[in-house]
């Protein structure tokens, strides 16, 4: 375990209406066995004693599933590691003396509440939208009654895995939201429960996230690269395949 | 983007075994005779398709900027720091200046070759416009530096294109992407081996 | 007060389907005219918000994340428990009721159990429905892995992240109803009291957490789907926003609080690094089917793990119960590895942290086998510690993870104030003194979906409509309190910020109401959290102000009710003078040092009713009924 001192360059924004800024901060005696989520603690905790205002950020459950957490720092989406979330991220990646930028996720959809916080709201409605099956609770079939090739679950699962974070539309230079889309018209087109509404579904979801003022896929990679959960561009083609096939196939209302 | 990027990368090869004519050691005989086929007015279905090319050129251009502009817009605010290039490749994210660039060379291109062998009244064969557009070594460069734009575009656009159409398979997608790498360079490198060509290699074919 | 359980009358197999007959029903067409207020948007809130909806109920969902998507359910990494029997191996409905009260060690009710398994099926045919991926066979067909405390396999999963799949269907379900407009839901919202109006729960005042506004909800019932309080010991594998604040609430409006002190611990997380530490991770009990536990002999010897001989380990866990070795359950294999290191024994930097060894598993059956089973798991134990658990053996250390206490609750799961309901970790139900693995997910799905439905049409069929708005004096006084209580805590603008505080709180909880505890410990440490309290209300401070986004703030008023929640389980943790489940009181063992069951004295739930500010909480007990599982000591030996 080594100790390191920081320097720290932290969006600061008192609400949705502040221009917000950059603000600097030294922080001394960092042990390398915290994550980078705990330097933040220390951090307002040293805050609070001096009678400034502590940093605002998203988290929960630290353990990388929630989702909640997200910051943007040193130029990517969840830091400089692959595959993990913003409470995955230790200090021992990080060198003595180094200058971490930390920003909030940046999106037209997503805007800044506070500080490193934003509102992700457009998510949930993207899914009230039609990121479900509709099946009420009873009457379900037994559920070994309808098999599912095992093949074709495990890809259904690889989707589902999106923890619904943001680090795709903030790794995204367009903002569009199209790997979160994705991810669940894929999980649930693979199923064989998923697939009575899926000409309705993937026409609500890309509707709704268009309305929330997402950009469009021009196919950078970038969202699928800095996703935490390694959510495949194959979802995204198959988003597309299935656009096709329902603007072909669905009938006029 | 996709379906009329495709398009227009059919025209590309075209156009380019048209150009490779001009390295034939004829004093541009080959290449005449092609430039007077795809000239003649009366050659309807290639009046047609070339309706279609330029109607698909310019829908490729103002859709990508329309893109551009709402994608954007949807951003919003930029990072401070963003390292883009940890995720995304250079060639992904600047299509829009590659085009642009693309753009204009093409207006520039059309101007001194088709507007004047088509639609004015040359009093030279093409193939003298070529050769002496090339001993310009000016127009030349722009046009060389064109086409490493071009590849640049085309290296991004190829895969980009299969991905659009929801091409894609972990047993075929390897292949599109690293045959589209190729392909493009090869491409380009084909145009731009004109003017090297002319402006080093044969510099005195048309006097 | 009488406490009634409403258990129904009539054979364990008929009791539910009986009382579903007996219920009252309300028209269809009526239940539109019907609000009911969930908080809370785990498993049991988004299912329960999403059956009332589909039933024609109009809900209004509040939960203190982003998103209801994010509540811990999602955590959950083994599995959930259905009696489907698809492996043939002998399960029923009978065999997971008679595993679950015995893993209880006999503390839960019969008949609420019973249930539990008895709906346990349709959760499962309910979720695929939904589009949960679980985990399938090469043919088509569900797979179910073993767990803890069942000799049968029907423990259904997904990858390693059940519970995110499990809540993603619930969430979804939800989300339909939203997007059809028969929920509506209210994120972060910090909800800070319940109204109770005439006897009955009507609404609720919170905090909204953007703008600071305090707002009151009416309804015509009130759902609670808090989850539970570990986050009384600071560290705990809880998320850091879990708190009891809405139970609470609820206990000092008139909801009994029973067995505050069934807290589960689980040995295998990751140990503790330093003060900073802010949450613990869990690591799956699996570990233990191929990893040995063990400490040096020698308290003094400090040589890197793998210069220790043979002879000079101690494999404790092996040495003590020659049949089940490592895998004895959750509560002994804790309490063994703290006496280790009460001995001084441990291991690591901090010296709080035992060692489970993967070495001669990999010998035995090579370390891609051992990949294949564990891979992720040692692959988030490196990102943690910077350790590869293949070469160095991991360390691991005890941690707070689950409460079986919380709000009693009759078979409705109605608490004892009526129209108040408790689903999920936040009642005490079904888990008696101990939970076992996979069966959290199975409950909160079960009240969620198939239970709450039913019980709360009864009572709906009952109530009259009124035309009470939030102007009502109740709601009023309500605001009132809770403005009153966030001014308070502004102002005290003392010099320890809420984690130092939360932290010392933790402490004192871990040390003396944690894995093994006594009367001499408790007494102190009822004293202690009363001070720190006082000390709270004296020298917190909190920068900002009510009108903004405040963590601090949200924190404190969470922390405020962890310090009068904390007094109580260590109340109720000196009054029951036994040892069981979860709950070891060190003058109540075995000469083998084991857990010892007093059923003549404690056989009972014992529910606490608040008294006022400062004095003692009054003790209710309810009597349990063992009709068809005879209660027997449990031996791991």
């Amino acid at each position: 375990m080594a100790l390191l001192n920081l320097h720290l360059k932290v969006w600061r924004q008192k609400n949705n209406e502040d221009e917000g800024r950059f603000v600097d901060y030294n922080i001394q005696d960092i042990s390398t066995e915290m994550s980078i989520l705990e330097m933040l603690d220390v951090l307002n905790e040293k805050l609070i004693k001096e009678g400034q205002e502590p940093v605002a950020f998203e988290h929960d459950c630290r353990e990388g599933i929630c989702g909640c957490c997200g910051i943007f720092i040193n130029g990517r989406a969840h830091g400089p590691l692959k595959r993990i979330t913003t409470c995955q991220l230790y200090m021992r990646h990080f060198k003595d003396g180094e200058t971490i930028v930390l920003e909030p996720w940046r999106a037209k959809g997503f805007p800044v509440l506070k500080d490193l916080m934003v509102d992700r709201s457009a998510f949930d409605r993207i899914i009230a939208a039609g990121g479900f099956v509709a099946v009420n609770t009873g009457g379900a079939p037994d559920a070994n009654a309808v098999p599912i090739p095992k093949h074709n679950l495990e890809k259904a699962l690889d989707a589902a895995e999106c923890i619904g974070c943001g680090a795709c539309v903030a790794a995204c230079k367009n903002a569009s939201a199209m790997l979160f889309v994705s991810a669940k018209v894929s999980h649930l087109v693979r199923l064989p429960q998923g697939k009575p509404e899926r000409e309705k579904r993937v026409f609500a979801m890309l509707n709704q996230m268009e309305k929330e003022g997402f950009g469009s896929c021009t196919n950078t990679e970038a969202c699928s690269a800095e996703c935490p959960k390694g959510i495949s561009m194959d979802v995204i083609a198959q988003l597309r395949r299935e656009y096709f096939r329902a603007s072909v196939r669905q009938e006029k209302e | 983007m996709a379906l009329t990027g495709l398009f227009l990368y059919i025209f590309l090869i075209e156009h380019l075994i048209a150009n490779l004519l001009l390295l034939n050691n004829d004093n541009g005989e080959a290449y005449t005779i092609y430039a007077e086929v795809l000239g003649s007015a009366y050659n309807i279905p290639l009046r047609i398709i070339e309706f279609g090319l330029f109607f698909f050129l310019l829908y490729h251009a103002t859709n990508g900027t329309r893109l551009w502009i709402t994608n954007r817009n949807a951003k919003g605010i930029h990072y401070f720091v963003n390292r883009a290039s940890e995720n995304s490749t250079f060639f992904s994210r600047f299509m829009i200046q590659s085009g642009s660039v693309i753009f204009i060379f093409l207006v520039i291109h059309l101007r001194s070759f088709f507007v004047h062998y088509r639609l004015e009244t040359p009093d030279d064969t093409m193939y003298q416009g070529v050769v002496k557009a090339f001993e310009n070594p000016l127009y030349s460069w722009f046009y060389i530096i064109a086409m490493i734009l071009l590849a640049f575009h085309l290296v991004h656009a190829f895969q980009s294109a299969f991905q659009t159409l929801g091409l894609r398979h972990n047993k075929y997608t390897p292949f599109i992407k690293s045959f589209g790498v190729i392909f493009s360079i090869l491409i380009c490198a084909g145009f731009a081996l004109i003017p090297v060509y002319f402006l080093y290699i044969n510099n005195t074919g048309g006097h | 007060m009488k406490l009634d359980s409403k258990i129904p009358a009539g054979n364990l197999a008929e009791k539910w389907s009986n009382q579903k007959f007996n219920y009252k029903l309300v028209n269809p067409a009526n239940k539109r005219k019907y609000e009911i207020i969930v908080v809370g948007t785990g498993l049991a809130g988004a299912a329960a918000a999403a059956s009332l909806a589909e039933l024609g109920y109009k809900v209004k969902a509040f939960c203190y994340q982003d998103s209801p998507r994010r509540a811990h359910s999602i955590a959950a990494q083994g599995g959930i428990n259905a009696a489907k029997n698809y492996q043939n191996d002998g399960d029923s409905v009978f065999r997971l009721f008679y595993d679950t009260v015995k893993g209880g060690d006999y503390r839960s009710r019969e008949a609420n159990v019973y249930r539990l398994a008895e709906v346990s099926s349709n959760i499962i045919d309910q979720c695929v429905a939904q589009g949960v991926p679980f985990a399938r066979e090469y043919g088509g067909l569900l797979d179910n892995r073993s767990f803890g405390g069942a000799q049968v396999s029907r423990t259904f999963y997904a990858r390693g992240e059940t519970g995110q799949q499990l809540l993603l269907g619930a969430y979804s379900a939800m989300m339909r109803q939203v997007g059809l407009g028969n929920v509506e839901i209210f994120p972060r919202s910090d909800v800070q009291d319940i109204v109770v109006i005439d006897g009955r729960a009507r609404g609720i005042v919170l905090r909204d957490m953007v703008s600071g506004k305090i707002e009151s909800y009416i309804a015509d019932a009130v759902i609670l789907a808090t989850g539970g309080y570990a986050n009384v010991f600071y560290l705990s594998t809880n998320a850091k926003g879990c708190n009891a604040t809405a139970i609470w609430r609820a206990h000092k409006k008139g909801a009994l609080f029973a067995n505050p002190c069934f807290t589960q611990i689980h040995p295998t997380c990751i140990p503790v690094s330093g003060s900073y530490q802010s949450k613990l991770t869990l690591m799956s009990e699996s570990l233990r089917n191929d990893g040995r536990i063990w400490v040096p002999k020698d308290p003094n010897d400090k040589r890197p793990p793998n210069e220790i001989p043979e002879s000079e380990r101690d494999y404790f866990l092996e040495r003590k119960y020659p049949s089940f070795g490592n895998l004895v359950p959750r509560d002994v294999a804790s309490r063994n590895a703290k006496e280790m290191i009460d001995d001084g024994k441990g291991v690591g930097l901090t010296g709080k942290a035992v060692y489970l060894d993967f070495a001669e598993a990999i010998q035995r059956l090579g370390k891609d086998s051992i990949t294949e089973k564990y891979g992720n798991l040692f692959e988030m134990y490196e990102q943690i510690t910077n350790e590869d658990p293949y070469k160095v053996p991991m360390r691991i250390y005890p941690a707070s993870h689950y409460t079986m206490g919380g709000l009693w609750v009759d078979y409705n799961l109605m608490t004892t104030i009526p129209g108040l309901f408790a689903l999920g970790e936040c009642n005490f139900s079904d888990h008696g003194a101990n939970r076992l693995g996979a069966s959290a997910l199975m409950q909160g799905l079960a009240d969620g979906y198939f239970i709450i439905s039913y019980c709360i049409g009864d009572y709906l069929a009952q109530s009259k409509k009124d035309k009470l708005t939030t102007d009502a004096p109740e709601f009023k006084q309500a605001e009132k309190d809770v403005s009153d209580k966030i001014n308070r805590l502004l102002n005290v603008n003392g010099s320890k910020t809420v984690d130092e505080l939360h932290r010392e709180l933790g402490m004192v909880m871990w040390d003396y109401v944690g894995m093994s505890r006594n009367a001499e410990g408790l007494t102190k440490a009822k004293k202690m959290i009363k001070d720190i309290r006082e000390d709270f209300w004296k020298n917190v401070k909190i920068i900002g102000t009510n009108e903004e986004i405040n963590q601090s703030l949200e924190k404190a008023a969470r922390v405020a009710d962890f310090l009068e929640l904390g007094e109580l389980i260590a109340e109720d943790a000196l009054q029951r003078m036994e040892s069981c489940g979860g709950h070891f009181r060190e003058e109540s063992q075995t000469e083998e040092n084991e857990a010892k069951r007093d059923d003549e004295n404690f056989s009972h739930v014992a529910a606490w009713q608040y008294n006022g500010a400062d004095k003692p909480e009054v003790l209710h007990k309810e009597q349990l009924q063992f009709e068809f599982v005879k209660p027997s000591q449990r031996s791991y030996k």
